[in-house]
């Protein structure tokens, strides 16, 4: 199962030496979050119009729905896991992990649900507080940002809490 | 600020965002972090994963990017430290990230590797940055500016050199790597 996994030490290094490229090649941190606000703004045109989108300060000034440099980057991550996973024979549909069936049983509708609010959740406290994993803990805390290392701590502090309490009871170690 | 090694610009920077996207998602993917179970198991410290893959990058990219800063190759992008907005957002990701089971990068790999629950809360998502849009002329107004101490850096709090700084941040990351270590080696393997 483990056989795609390389060294996270290695990938570390390696995630490390991109962003050293991205800042020096092409001036930008990696980010994800952003890109995924312009998705968001790209699906809101067909039901708002686009007039509509345009006019919404967020929209027009800080997650332009366009393809541009971020959007793409996003793109990119999506591929890039998919051509890894089919390449290294690890691809496989999955609905319900591990822990959380252990945890809340196999109905794939819950996990969904589930998924989604937490995804709903997850992306307006990454627009609030101004980015992501990738933006805060990764691009902005290598930047000695004092933002970022705030994101990362209490990101983490919070994951904690919200773990204990919905995982407690796994008693598997 | 154009730095002289910035040479991709213009439309070359969508390919290239497309070219450092696809990279990112080929190592998070290898790096474990597209699965549910490496993610909620780092929120509950039974596997580093998570910790080990950002510290490391954390340490290479940024004494990295902190020399090439020194020698004029590459511009600081620093996010406002609007303290109030993130520290409500770093709580609200915190939990959609254990409830989601994956971070808005791992979460968009996992769809790569076959992940339909990570298909789903990439909805979610979207609705989300749907729901931020439309608050942000009031968060803008309310939140943002409560505790809003600007684009600072963590040097710039002390007087002390800036490589110190690093310094730390390479002993912290060798800390904690050791107490990992240690960690994993007095727990029975799950």
């Amino acid at each position: 199962m483990k056989s795609h996994r390389w060294n996270p030490y290695l990938v570390g290094v390696l995630i490390g030496v991109l962003s050293i490229l991205t800042f020096s090649l092409a001036d930008k941190p990696i980010g994800i979050s952003t890109g995924i606000a312009q998705a968001a703004g790209a699906c809101a045109i067909p039901v708002m119009g686009v007039e509509d989108v345009a006019a919404n300060t967020y929209w027009a000034e800080k997650a332009v729905p366009a393809w541009d440099y971020g959007s793409l980057f996003v793109l990119g991550t999506l591929f890039g896991a998919l051509v890894s996973a089919v390449v290294s024979g690890s691809f496989k549909l999955e609905s319900v992990p591990t822990i959380w069936r252990e945890r809340f049983g196999s109905s794939v509708m819950k996990r969904f649900v589930a998924a989604f609010l937490g995804g709903a959740v997850l992306i307006f406290g990454a627009r609030l507080a101004d980015g992501c994993t990738s933006g805060h803990g990764i691009s902005g805390a290598l930047q000695l940002a004092v933002s970022s290392w705030t994101f990362f701590i209490v990101m983490f502090a919070s994951g904690i809490v919200t773990a204990l309490i919905l995982f407690r009871r796994n008693s598997k170690a | 600020m154009h730095t002289t090694l910035a040479f991709i610009t213009g439309p070359n920077l969508l390919w290239a965002g497309l070219l450092f996207g696809f990279v990112f998602g080929v190592l998070l993917h290898r790096g474990g972090v597209t699965d549910y179970n490496v993610i909620v198991k780092q929120f509950l410290f039974r596997d580093f994963t998570v910790l080990k893959v950002m510290f490391t990058a954390i340490v290479v990219g940024g004494v990295g990017v902190f020399i090439l800063h020194g020698q004029d190759l590459a511009n600081f992008h620093i996010k406002p430290a609007t303290m109030l907005a993130v520290v409500l957002g770093a709580v609200l990701f915190g939990i959609g990230m254990v409830i989601y089971g994956y971070c808005p990068g791992t979460g968009v790999a996992a769809i790569g590797a076959g992940k339909l629950d990570a298909l789903a809360g990439f909805f979610g998502m979207l609705v989300g940055g749907i729901a931020y849009a439309f608050s942000y002329d009031w968060i803008a107004a309310n939140i943002l500016p409560v505790a809003d101490l600007g684009k600072k850096r963590l040097p710039e709090l002390s007087t002390l050199p800036e490589w110190v700084w690093y310094a730390g941040l390479v002993v912290l990351a060798a800390c904690i790597f050791a107490l990992v270590a240690r960690f994993e080696k007095s727990s029975p393997k799950s």
